[in-house]
């Protein structure tokens, strides 16, 4: 059995909203650079150019990427050898949370409860979603998850019937009517199977894997590469003002499902898609 | 066409832009989003006076984050305009002249910007550190306690847009990506 303080996860937080929210990962830096390189619209090159221009500025001056520095997604796998002392693990998180977003200038935009919608002031809570895994390790994955984008995801509960053709459909129609709203260029996160819940849980995660990296399953990677070209051939393009890159990736996950269901979900993410990870 | 313009914007220079247009925006805007909508509209049906004035003005979708020291604002980009879109007509109807933001609005925002010669300006999303660099001061004048959703009035310097949707009823949303599309034309 391995000890972990709970202060340890605070702490580690706190440094990844910072880092999440003014760094992009290499992959999606490049992936923005390929696109800035291949785009046919002028428009488009343009917007792909201050996007660019945004991350630099972001980093060396220390103005959050985008003002909506989101809602904190908390992904936690917890090694099953692992115990948390010290204190309650879930407070510790949000205690991360919370000195990350007010120590580190960036933007509450949680409200503490959905009607009534008077802001926490702190960012918190998180979203948090667990899991036990085999190991002495705790991995931290913190995805702030901004609202243009959000807003725009969508879940369908396709007949088995509809099949793969049906599936490709439904994430098409998503993008279509997210256009400009998302911030494109966007990155697509899809789950397919499932529950109505897990399905939507796989489209988040899938956002947190890297842009150049497709999935293991080789037809589904196929589907990765064609519903990308398809969503680029719409003509979207950078900021919705028209242009040839519309998403810089589409990247799907997949699990078992009930005899009678396809679950689909798309959980959208504009050109700020951010993440930071931490092993303890 | 790349135009400067100088705000509080006049008729002329509001109903002479066209979809497509880069603009570098220079002087005071308002800032305003889903919260200030809401308080705005319930000040209006009580029939008490709005804390800004609306003439010739341009009201700008966003909610900054934080400044640090030493600057007038945090990182500064647009929140989607379509939230916004219920309280839009009556605002043009009282006067506003033309919105910042990003993303589709509805058909009767499109009808207000036609019947009051007004302009729909884009910025570019999620460029928010890169666009508070043409934002020279900040003060919120109304509802301090919506935090981020302040009312604020900001001085702008040569602050980029492009105009989206003009008095003509075009929508550069609409061609443009039409321009772009390889499906079925």
């Amino acid at each position: 059995m391995r000890t972990i303080e709970v202060s340890k996860v605070t702490e580690a937080l706190k440094e990844m909203c910072f880092e999440a929210n003014h760094y992009l990962s290499g992959d999606m830096k490049k992936a923005l650079e390929t696109a800035c390189d291949r785009e046919a619209s002028p428009i488009g090159k343009q917007v792909l150019d201050q996007l660019k221009e945004n991350l630099v500025i972001a980093g060396k001056d220390r103005i959050p990427i985008c003002q909506d520095t989101g809602m904190a997604v908390v992904f936690i796998k917890i090694g099953q050898q692992v115990q948390f002392i010290g204190g309650d693990l879930e407070e510790a998180i949000h205690e991360g949370i919370r000195q990350g977003y007010v120590d580190g200038f960036l933007r509450k935009s949680v409200v503490g409860d959905p009607l009534i919608r008077e802001n926490t002031k702190d960012n918190t809570p998180a979203v948090i979603h667990y899991s036990i895994v085999p190991g002495d390790q705790v991995s931290l994955t913190l995805a702030p998850k901004g609202f243009g984008s959000e807003n725009m995801s969508r879940i369908f509960m396709l007949k088995p019937a509809e099949g793969i053709e049906g599936v490709k459909e439904a994430v098409l129609t998503a993008v279509k009517d997210a256009g400009p709203n998302a911030c494109p260029p966007m990155v697509v996160g899809v789950g397919i199977g499932g529950t109505f819940e897990k399905c939507a849980l796989m489209a988040k995660e899938a956002l947190t894997r890297p842009v150049d990296e497709r999935s293991s399953i080789p037809y589904i990677r196929e589907m990765e590469e064609e519903l990308l070209e398809k969503i680029n051939r719409s003509g979207i393009g950078p900021g919705g003002l028209g242009g040839t890159t519309t998403a810089l990736a589409v990247n799907i996950n997949t699990y078992a499902t009930h005899i009678a269901g396809l679950p689909v979900a798309i959980n959208i993410c504009c050109h700020v898609n951010r993440h930071a990870l931490r092993v303890l | 066409m790349t135009k400067h313009i100088q705000l509080p914007i006049s008729d002329q220079d509001a109903a002479g832009l066209r979809a497509g247009d880069y603009v570098y925006l220079s002087g005071i805007l308002f800032t305003a989003r889903d919260a200030a909508h809401k308080r705005m509209q319930e000040t209006l049906e009580r029939g008490e006076d709005l804390p800004i004035k609306l003439e010739h003005n341009l009201l700008y979708y966003m909610g900054p984050s934080p400044a640090r020291e030493g600057r007038p604002i945090g990182s500064a980009g647009p929140t989607t305009s379509s939230r916004m879109d219920k309280y839009t007509p009556d605002l043009m109807d009282l006067g506003l002249k033309g919105m910042i933001g990003k993303g589709k609005r509805s058909p009767a925002v499109k009808e207000a910007l036609i019947r009051n010669k007004g302009v729909y300006f884009a910025a570019v999303g999620g460029a928010g550190a890169l666009l508070s660099k043409a934002i020279l001061s900040s003060e919120v004048i109304a509802y301090e306690d919506l935090g981020t959703e302040a009312i604020r009035k900001l001085e702008v310097k040569e602050f980029p847009v492009i105009v989206v949707m003009d008095s003509e009823g075009n929508d550069l949303y609409e061609t443009a990506v039409k321009e772009y599309s390889c499906d079925e034309k």
